[in-house]
């Protein structure tokens, strides 16, 4: 591992996690604590935007490592998921833990390919105007 | 003032624990490729039940314990460390990309073992820190009983 893919998996992981604090912290207060809202934003956010940057960028490129291993993959979690889950259970909120599990996987999967769709889509149109004589 | 220094002392514990949490996940990544080739996305696999178990293994401890220097390290360890450690977007990537790549049954394989490593893997954790901290109670009220 060199030292320049180092450095942009650590700046990339540094701003997602700061990113995901951010979206976290408006989802708390907008929205309240008692369910883990924020989390789940990030999440679908992180799925849809990782699903359009993989489609548009070349794979193993430095830029595609900086955005999907460091930025998408520090602003999305599933260890914050696995620990609220576990809170809900705990809790004996049965139907808001499944919620949370079922909406993030059914949602976030719909994402992903959303996202990868319309980056083909951008793909494509871009492809096709540089086609253009 | 002193509330908007605090906001930026959790900002800069949060993105440095996350980036030490994303270059160990790039490391476990590269480890595990060395180890296994495989179109099954182990190395994801392996950060996300391991990420899950330390999460709940020091929030409990933290929580439990009342430790105001783990109360300090909360925001670095937790949202920080744990968070930048895992990656959900990652992971569902992987997911849409075995179903592109021809490989369904892969890809509901890796769906159907992840949560449940995930969920297990939090609940392993939490059961160890109230273990420990059991231990360590007894422990004291021993030697209390001693003197």
């Amino acid at each position: 591992m060199d030292g320049w893919t180092l450095t942009s998996v650590a700046l990339g992981g540094a701003l997602g996690g700061m990113g995901r604090l951010f979206v976290s912290r408006w989802a708390a207060s907008a929205w309240g604590s008692r369910f883990p809202w924020g989390t789940m934003l990030v999440n679908l956010l992180g799925a849809l935007v990782i699903g359009l940057l993989a489609s548009l960028l070349e794979t193993g490129s430095t830029l595609a490592l900086m955005l999907l291993t460091g930025v998408m993959g520090g602003f999305t979690t599933v260890s914050s998921f696995s620990l609220q889950t576990l809170d809900l259970l705990r809790e004996g909120r049965l139907m808001a833990a499944i919620a949370n599990v079922g909406v993030t996987l059914i949602v976030g999967l719909s994402a992903v390919a959303a996202g990868w769709m319309l980056g083909s889509l951008i793909d494509g149109l871009l492809l096709g105007r540089e086609a253009l004589p | 003032m002193r509330i908007r220094r605090e906001v930026a002392w959790l900002y800069l514990a949060v993105g440095m624990g996350s980036a030490l949490g994303a270059v160990c996940r790039l490391s476990v990544g590269m480890m595990v490729a060395g180890l296994v080739a495989s179109p099954f996305p182990w190395a994801t696999l392996l950060v996300n039940v391991l990420g899950s178990w330390l999460i709940a293994r020091f929030a409990t401890h933290a929580g439990l314990s009342g430790s105001r220097r783990l109360a300090r390290l909360h925001p670095w360890a937790v949202a920080g460390f744990c968070g930048g450690f895992t990656t959900f977007s990652l992971f569902s990537l992987e997911v849409a990309e075995l179903v592109i790549a021809g490989r369904p049954g892969l890809a509901l394989a890796y769906l159907t073992v992840s949560v449940p490593l995930w969920l297990g893997a939090a609940w392993a954790g939490d059961a160890r820190a109230r273990s420990v901290l059991a231990r360590r109670t007894a422990a004291v009220g021993a030697k209390r009983g001693e003197d």
